[in-house]
């Protein structure tokens, strides 16, 4: 029972990461696309007190996975080697952008840690994508170490979820800005938050077909008898939010697009839930095999128990000081 | 082996991460602390110069701090790509800690960062003290976790060994309270708090040598040196402790410490001088007779073990050690002079006029943090051959991930490092060049919101 309730929190905390830094990479990934000053002011703006916060769920996935299923951290981060370090690199490049494009001392500083920020922003989630296609798709374990090659991770389909999750992010980032933000950039945001919607919504129907075809169970999971009970509904509820998104930003609302954006990604996550559920390293560990022994399991759940729901509350405080339309702040120099 | 196999490059990459790390987490325990104390004070006593003070220091903590979080994340990741060994063997046992740290620790921090950094305005000055007393108490609680993982790496303890050679967690109390654990964590906390000092009377010396001895830079300057004078003495104190703890648990570690190969009864404290390893022996040795048993043993004639004692795959690299331990030793006198120093000429109220002090204050800026690093080295490096000591030895806790690979991610490792934490710490220099102003605003990505309990600027700012 315990390495199922810790596959649920690692999965809770892997998904309150990629929704809540999801939003935030996806500003700077359309830093490609907004280069007004004012405008990238405000969109650092919208996310600066958060990130940090946003980010902590990635290393509680990390931690967690270190102190609960060490076989699965063990075998999945030399598997991924290129992905992780490319991404933990980006991460440092966008990371750092926060204070130091408000710091440079001259204007190509600023245009450069602005590089940094987008470019940052934008191969960290395409790593993230590839990681997540690398662990689909399989890694190959023998006597509790990894056993393939360099380029295993590297294939069309982690690729392809690469390119996926740096266009679903940008939804996010598109959406969050247009409920945060006002006027023209506002209004822009809508402009490519249909675009972006269309595109993710092409990905998703694209990655959600060849998911199953990866392994024999993910497929008898997702057609077979009676899985098809629990599978049926996640597309139609994916159908659903996309007109009730768009419908949203044709009325120019302000909140919904957002909410359904982050819908999207809870039901891909639940498809994958379905898909993986209980294997842990597809194809050969499962969640029992990858599990610290109960003590380790029942220990951390302790402080977990009380912890996460704390955690939980002041986010949200800090979220709700923050709250409101941002406007374009006094200049800084 | 070669120098360069895929082992050593882990060794090198872990080694290179963790020591550009570690600077910024120390920075943000001292910072917090003091953020903490000067907005404390402005609170009590209404002094602006307070006020002024903590928004000066709030920039330096928000990069130091930003820094920070963007290389501990490649941390909490690094026990899997390159130590993926260590951490299936270990996961269970240390795992945890780490967990707790990100759990009670980090997202603490985390939380009410933001709060700390951009909030003054929205939520009035007693909640954001609150929120700066939170993140303070966050970085000690960060300090706690990962000082009980280092410490059990060190002094291992509560644990059995499975049949499939993984450890298990036998008792968590002796796990987190491990022998070298009541001594190794404050023993850290301090050298957090003097390497703070050392930068916040640096940065004190430089303006009042530079003739800008406003209230704001002779406040600072005072309290660095009250800290100077406080914690140094409390630091040498708690190192001779730490010292006489690894005697107990790490005796090897000491000899290579001290530079004795051979076993003695009367030990003399050897200075200086050049061990090598190939001929057993201290070359050019600058010896004091029988203190090296007296500071270890309490007595003028106690025996005092050597390296010899040890076969040669079980002793760590003597010189490194050797050299990093008396830098550390070297620069915490330097800085117990510093504090004592400060208390002559204060008596004497000369604390601001004295040229000399001035120059020793602003020479001594990055003392704190070399010792820190010069400290750290002496325990990981002696800790060797091992990751978890006498248990699990580091050429078995490695990842089959090949040479090239490492290679690469070295590289690029140090050249991102070098490029972006160089780029932040000019910065950080940039921005303690100039003094306190009277007014002193805070962080400069002030977000303006629209609700909230200030309206933000919305109008004004077009």
């Amino acid at each position: 029972m315990l390495p199922v309730i810790w596959a649920a929190l690692i999965a809770f905390a892997v998904l309150a990461y990629v929704v809540l830094d999801g939003f935030d990479l996806g500003v700077g990934i359309l830093f490609a696309v907004e280069r007004e000053d004012v405008s990238r002011d405000v969109m650092v703006n919208s996310v600066a007190p958060v990130w940090d916060g946003n980010e902590t769920w990635l290393v509680l996935g990390g931690g967690g996975l270190f102190a609960v299923f060490p076989l699965a951290y063990a075998t999945i981060m030399p598997a991924l080697y290129p992905a992780i370090i490319g991404m933990l690199l980006a991460l440092v490049f966008r990371g750092v952008a926060f204070e130091f494009r408000f710091r440079a001392a001259t204007r190509t500083g600023r245009r450069l840690w602005d590089i940094s920020f987008a470019a940052g922003s934008t191969v960290a989630a395409f790593c993230q994508g590839l990681t997540l296609g690398g662990l689909l798709q399989g890694i190959h374990v023998v006597n509790r170490a990894y056993a393939g090659g360099w380029w295993d991770w590297l294939s069309s389909f982690s690729v392809l979820c690469g390119v996926a999750l740096v266009i679903g992010y940008a939804l996010l980032g598109a959406t969050w800005l247009i409920w945060r933000t006002d006027g023209a950039l506002q209004t822009r945001c809508r402009g490519y938050a249909k675009a972006l919607g269309a595109a993710t919504l092409g990905l998703i129907i694209v990655v959600s077909l060849w998911t199953p075809m990866l392994h024999p169970e993910f497929e008898a999971r997702w057609f077979g008898w009676p899985g098809i009970l629990l599978t049926s509904p996640v597309p139609i509820l994916v159908a659903l939010l996309a007109w009730r998104g768009w419908l949203g930003l044709a009325h120019q609302e302000h909140r919904s697009p957002f909410l359904c954006a982050l819908g999207w990604f809870v039901l891909c996550f639940a498809g994958l839930g379905i898909s993986m559920f209980p294997l842990m390293v597809p194809p050969s560990i499962d969640i029992w095999q990858a599990a610290a022994p109960p003590s380790s399991q029942a220990f951390l759940l302790v402080g977990a128990a009380v912890l996460v729901p704390i955690i939980l509350a002041y986010t949200g405080y800090a979220y709700w000081v923050f709250r409101g339309k941002v406007v374009p702040g006094v200049h800084y120099h | 082996m070669s120098t360069w196999d895929g082992f050593h490059l882990a060794r090198a990459q872990f080694a290179f991460t963790i020591m550009a790390h570690i600077i910024f987490p120390a920075l943000s325990i001292g910072l917090a602390s003091y953020l903490a104390v000067l907005e404390g004070l402005w609170l009590r006593t209404g002094r602006t110069v307070y006020l002024d003070l903590f928004h000066y220091w709030l920039k330096p903590f928000s990069l130091a701090f930003g820094m920070g979080v963007v290389s501990g994340v490649v941390m909490s990741y690094q026990f899997g790509t390159n130590w993926s060994s260590f951490a299936d063997k270990t996961g269970a046992v240390i795992g945890p800690l780490m967990g707790y740290e990100v759990l009670s620790a980090f997202f603490l921090e985390a939380g009410f960062l933001g709060v700390m950094l951009f909030g003054m305005k929205r939520v009035g000055p007693r909640l954001h003290f609150a929120a700066t007393c939170i993140v303070a108490v966050g970085t000690l609680i960060s300090a706690f976790w990962i000082l009980a993982v280092n410490s059990w790496m060190q002094t291992p303890a509560g644990f059995t060994i499975g049949p499939d050679g993984r450890l298990l967690p036998a008792s968590w109390w002796q796990i987190i309270f491990n022998p070298s654990f009541p001594v190794r964590f404050p023993h850290m906390v301090l050298a957090a708090y003097l390497s703070v000092a050392c930068i916040v009377g640096a940065t004190g010396a430089w303006h009042l040598l530079r003739g800008r001895g406003s209230p704001a830079v002779q406040t600072m300057f005072s309290m660095a040196l009250w800290m100077a004078a406080l914690a140094a003495p409390a630091q040498i104190f708690m190192g001779d402790l730490h010292g006489l703890n690894t005697l107990q648990h790490q005796p090897v570690k000491v000899a290579a410490m001290e530079g004795h190969y051979d076993s003695h009864d009367g030990a003399p404290l050897i200075l200086f001088g050049f061990p090598d390893d190939k001929t057993q022996r201290v070359d050019d040795a600058l010896e004091i007779p029988n203190l090296s048993s007296l500071i270890l043993t309490h007595s003028w004639n106690g025996h005092v073990r050597g390296l010899k004692e040890w076969p040669p795959q079980d002793r760590p690299p003597v010189a490194v050690v050797f050299w990093a331990f008396r830098v550390m030793v070297g620069l915490g006198f330097a800085m117990l002079g510093l504090g004592v120093a400060g208390l002559w000429l204060r008596w004497r109220g000369r604390l601001f006029t004295t040229r000399p002090l001035h120059w020793a204050a602003l020479a001594l800026g990055p003392a704190g943090l070399t010792a820190l690093l010069a400290g750290w080295v002496t325990t990981e490096v002696g800790r060797q051959p091992y990751t978890v000591y006498g248990v699990l030895r580091t050429v078995d806790s490695v990842s089959p991930v090949g040479a090239p690979g490492l290679a690469v991610s070295l590289t690029a490792f140090v050249l991102v490092y070098l490029t972006v934490f160089g780029a932040g710490i000019l910065m950080l220099l940039r921005l303690l060049a100039s003094p306190p102003q009277a007014n002193e605003a805070g962080p400069p990505p002030q977000p303006s919101h629209a609700a909230g309990i200030t309206p933000g600027p919305a109008l004004a700012a077009e």
